[in-house]
């Protein structure tokens, strides 16, 4: 049930948010949109347990990324983020999920919503198309506060570049970089209208983030008329970080 | 118990005060709730005692406010092992609202807004030993910690002290609430560490 | 912080305690409220995780759907929320496909 996974590398995304990567020996493999659940146990036995979104692609060896969002006010991601160190151990559960997940067999148009870190699990399955040459079309609609919050921001520039069957907009909601064509606030009905699939293309959508954001985005996709059973989605709490 | 996490211990801290076994001090107050916040408008509310078949008394919040009100201050013992020291409440008294409430029954069925219930006995609800709280460290009391009213009875665990309270019904025979139909005790005294079904 | 209409999560965070008692993952299964009637995959429904236990309300009218309690080495579930659960059989957790 729970396996242990050695840290082998850490690296900094933004000012807030790491990304850990896990050598685990008994790794069953996982797909696109699964996440794991993570126990830490303080030596008197007291123990936390969070689930994060996998962020790295299916792939044939025993890995797996994790991206974790420092919250101020958080009992385990400040650890995750500033104390866990290269070659520490961490318990962890799953893969989970079999409802949030993309698969390479599915061929419809998929549009991704991400509110905040909710991109770790979309960013999974932009990985996982890539890294299985699948010619899906993929939309991706991205909220976040500001530029420097983006998460993979340099990943997600390569593809757009060089891919132009995965399109991404931004959606900046406190502050833009200058010049941005439209000012920061939150995703509304038009940008919904003018940036995601028309639904008469029958997309599938995933929608990821805070509670709130999903609750938001979801309503406004089922107001262009996309059918609900077409919208999957995950939430992460009011602030982001899953209990 | 799980592999040690160097250097992690939670949000914990220290103390040299005396806890009920198996809690730890926190200065925060968690919010644990089952279910979303139920929003009660007070020309709404209302606070029954009904034994199953009739009213025994009901208050509005005019008439319930109207009676004689206490401050206090009591720890409360969360039973996922929490502590908070010092809370200070005002509310009124159940030997208050029990008065003039003639029953031969001995348990409570305690309700609330939304669908929580706990049960305990009736005589753990008297003796100055609980009270329908509506304000907390001078403030009225958030809807996200019972607000309008909620019940609170310290010396058994946090659980017990039922948020968004709306009325209870005098039984003859304890019949478990909420938690304490899924694994909880039926009583719950944190001094004897009674958290689960089949402590002593 | 948590204000009342964003404090819980989804079905998809009792994926974990659910997968020690089902071997298929719970949160692509539908479940029918036994309340309101609603048809919905579980992993829509809104999940308190703060509680002494875990309890997941159905997303239409907010009944209980699920608890469920971990007391040591037992686990206290009841479904009695919902009529019925259906499970994809292809949807076994062990090969994480």
């Amino acid at each position: 049930m729970w396996r242990v996974g050695t840290v082998i590398a850490l690296h900094d995304e933004t000012a807030t948010a790491r990304t850990i990567t896990l050598e685990i020996p008994d790794w069953p493999g996982h797909v696109a949109g699964q996440h794991v659940d993570v126990r830490l146990t303080a030596s008197d036995g007291y123990s936390a347990v969070r689930s994060y979104s996998i962020a790295s692609a299916p792939n044939a060896e025993r890995r797996v990324e994790i991206t974790v969002e420092r919250l101020p006010d958080g009992e385990v991601s400040p650890y995750l983020t500033q104390e866990l160190a290269v070659s520490d151990r961490l318990e962890l559960r799953g893969p989970i999920g079999g409802w949030f997940v993309w698969r390479p067999e599915q061929t419809e148009p998929i549009q991704l919503v991400a509110g905040g870190s909710g991109i770790v699990p979309l960013m999974a399955m932009i990985r996982s198309r890539a890294a299985t040459g699948s010619t899906a079309t993929f939309r991706l609609l991205y909220s976040v506060r500001e530029p420097g919050a983006v998460l993979y921001r340099d990943e997600l520039q390569a593809l757009s570049d060089q891919d132009s069957s995965v399109n991404i907009t931004y959606a900046y909601t406190r502050s833009a970089p200058r010049d941005w064509p439209r000012p920061p606030g939150r995703i509304n009905a038009a940008l919904i209208e003018q940036t995601t699939w028309p639904s008469n293309l029958s997309p599938t959508s995933y929608v990821c983030g805070p509670t709130s954001f999903v609750e938001s985005a979801s309503r406004l996709l089922t107001a262009i008329g996309n059918n609900p059973d077409k919208i999957r989605t995950e939430r992460f709490g009011p602030t982001g970080e899953r209990q | 118990m799980g592999i040690i996490s160097r250097g992690f211990s939670g949000r914990r801290s220290a103390a040299d005060v005396k806890l009920p076994p198996g809690q730890y001090l926190t200065t925060d107050f968690p919010v644990l709730s089952a279910g979303p916040t139920p929003h009660v408008s007070l020309d709404r509310w209302e606070f029954v005692i009904d034994d199953g078949t009739n009213v025994l008394r009901r208050w509005d919040w005019k008439s319930f406010r109207d009676l004689p009100t206490e401050a206090f201050t009591v720890d409360l013992h969360c039973v996922t092992r929490w502590s908070k020291l010092g809370t200070s409440w005002e509310g009124v008294s159940l030997d208050t609202m029990l008065a003039n409430v003639k029953t031969d029954a001995s348990y409570a069925l305690v309700r609330s807004y939304g669908d929580y219930t706990t049960n305990l006995p009736l005589k753990d609800l008297m003796n100055k030993q609980a009270w329908i709280a509506f304000r907390f460290d001078n403030k009225d009391l958030a809807p996200e910690h019972g607000g309008p009213a909620r019940l609170l009875v310290p010396h058994l665990y946090l659980w017990k002290s039922a948020k968004w309270v709306r009325g209870m019904t005098l039984m003859h025979h304890d019949k478990p609430g909420f938690w304490e139909s899924l694994g909880y005790h039926i009583y719950g005294d944190p001094w004897r560490e009674q958290r689960y079904s089949g402590d002593e | 912080m948590n204000s009342e209409t964003d404090d819980y999560l989804d079905g998809n965070a009792a994926g974990g305690e659910l997968s020690n008692i089902f071997t298929i993952d719970v949160t692509a299964a539908k479940g029918q409220c036994a309340h309101c009637g609603a048809m919905k995959r579980f992993a829509e429904a809104h999940l308190y995780m703060q509680a002494p236990g875990l309890v997941a309300r159905c997303c239409v009218c907010q009944h209980v759907l699920l608890r469920l309690v971990n007391v040591r080495e037992r686990v206290f579930l009841d479904l009695g929320g919902m009529t019925c659960l259906i499970l994809d059989t292809s949807q076994l957790l062990r090969s994480g496909r």
